[in-house]
């Protein structure tokens, strides 16, 4: 790999690694827009209107510019090296997690073998950088926001990663572009295709139970207690203001993504044409992919406008007491499912 | 230089300068976020030498959990939500000549031993081998580490609920 790195032209390295970046920024600007509108339209009311015309469409770019004019405020008891990085922290751990999805049929940042168990690995940062946020603000409710964000992304990462472990048991590869192209073909019951949620009942559950954990690692309602706004004032993102501010929200929708696009890789065929070969090939894969995550997006944002926020107490027993015994139980009755078919 | 020399010399940096400050930071808080950023250095330098999988369990176990639960515990502490958590040096003297006499081993052992340097070799499939490894030839030490595991999680909360229950007796 590193022989490989040396042959080729720096500049395409550079090239290589922005197309996720691009992605990434196209992706957030939008997102915000949308989780805006949504949240008008669940609520009976318009959102945005006003900037770029069409349906308010340049309120995220406004939104951007604002934020770039705004001063950098650092409180003056802050731990200050470890407010000022713990945002860039926080995105560059979900910026490098993009490196083993597979974008499409052919494209992937890096084809390594240990594709989800690395991404698993790197996200875990997050949550590091979000106690560091909460610490070095030297604020109340950013610690209490801190704290509270490893409890549940601590707990939340154990039925993550036994329903992940699920399909790694189906499919016996952890590269996440093996896993995709094991997943082509409309085979099931003659029209569907072979994606995995389709292949086991059990497996159905395990993508419940994957949802309902990216929804909590994601700090996403009924989840959020992390950054809670009516009770904890936003949480660890109290102090920041202007581009550091921002650099959290974009981490933040970067996550969703991320996990999103992993729920679809695990579960929904990844880059395959639900149609088999029709509208197949690497632009169309790109395509289906994106749609694939963005409509998880969507429902993580549907749910966001629909639900209440959970307590700390309930957080807890769902994930302890409900997700963990069902996920190992899952865990097994898939695993005997793949022994005995 | 090479890449990755140059890739080398530059985390092997991080390490140390990471581990010197945790070492000598008096705020145990700065200290931890330094460990973090020890052990983010050193599954770099995993990375390096091919061993992607020992990287990966390198940063998921002991930055995605040993340290969290470090953060966790230091924060749970009625000190920890002061901003002057320090830490203090004591038994001066035998820390020091124990310290002194383990370097002084460890330096002993690094000059004297004939290292054997190989060029690293390339693996294409880490974890198909490692698993079959564990699953064939070293299964019995893997099972054994299993139910130490085991014993430590039942340990664990059998001391939880039973402080739990004490409480409940006691309010």
């Amino acid at each position: 790999m590193t022989q490989y790195l040396l042959n080729i032209n720096p500049i395409a390295i550079l090239v290589h690694a922005a197309i996720p970046l691009t992605i990434i920024l196209v992706y957030a600007l939008v997102a915000i827009w949308a989780e805006r509108k949504v949240a008008g339209f669940i609520q009976d009311r318009l959102g945005p209107m006003r900037v770029g015309g069409w349906h308010g469409w340049a309120q995220s770019i406004a939104d951007l510019l604002k934020l770039i004019q705004k001063e950098d405020i650092i409180p003056a008891d802050s731990s200050r090296f470890l407010f000022k990085f713990a945002p860039f922290m926080m995105f560059a751990a979900s910026y490098a997690a993009f490196a083993v999805i597979p974008f499409s049929s052919s494209y992937i940042g890096s084809n390594i073998n240990i594709g989800v168990f690395y991404l698993l690995a790197v996200t875990s940062v997050l949550t590091l950088s979000i106690i560091m946020a909460g610490w070095a603000s030297n604020n109340k409710w950013s610690l209490l926001g801190g704290m509270r964000s490893a409890a549940q992304l601590v707990s939340y990462e154990v039925p993550t990663i036994a329903t992940v472990l699920t399909v790694i048991v189906v499919t016996g590869s952890l590269n996440l572009m093996t896993i995709t192209e094991m997943q082509s073909g409309n085979d099931i019951l003659g029209f569907l295709p072979n994606w995995l949620i389709f292949q086991n009942p059990f497996l159905l559950v395990a993508f419940v139970i994957f949802f309902i954990s990216i929804l909590a690692e994601s700090h996403r309602v009924p989840f959020d207690l992390p950054e809670s706004e009516s009770e904890l004032v936003a949480g660890y993102q109290t102090e920041y203001s202007g581009m550091r501010w921002a650099m959290f929200m974009l981490a933040e929708y970067a996550d969703m993504l991320l996990l999103s696009l992993l729920g679809a890789t695990l579960f929904f065929g990844g880059w395959n044409s639900p149609f088999g070969e029709f509208m197949s090939g690497p632009f169309w894969s790109f395509f289906w992919f994106m749609l694939k995550g963005l409509l998880l997006v969507f429902v993580m944002m549907w749910i966001r406008w629909t639900l209440p926020r959970y307590r700390v107490d309930q957080l807890m027993y769902i994930c302890w007491s409900i997700l963990i015994p069902l996920s190992f139980i899952n865990l097994v009755l898939v695993a005997l499912w793949e022994v005995i078919f | 230089m090479e890449l990755t020399t140059i890739l080398f010399y530059l985390f092997s940096i991080v390490t140390i300068g990471a581990a010197a400050v945790m070492v000598f930071s008096k705020n145990i808080v700065h200290s931890a976020f330094a460990l973090m950023f020890a052990l983010i250095g050193v599954a770099a330098l995993y990375v390096l030498l091919y061993a992607d999988f020992l990287a990966a369990t390198q940063l998921l176990v002991y930055v995605g959990g040993i340290l969290i639960l470090i953060l966790f515990g230091v924060m749970l502490t009625s000190l920890g939500y002061t901003f002057n958590f320090r830490t203090i040096t004591v038994n001066l003297v035998p820390a020091t000549v124990l310290s002194t006499g383990a370097a002084v081993l460890l330096i002993f052992a690094f000059v004297t031993t004939e290292w054997k340097i190989t060029e690293v070799a390339e693996r294409p499939d880490t974890v198909y081998d490692l698993g079959m490894m564990l699953m064939g030839d070293y299964i019995l030490p893997f099972i054994v580490a299993g139910v130490l595991l085991l014993i430590a999680i039942i340990g664990a909360i059998l001391m939880s609920t039973r402080l739990s229950a004490e409480n409940k007796g006691g309010t």
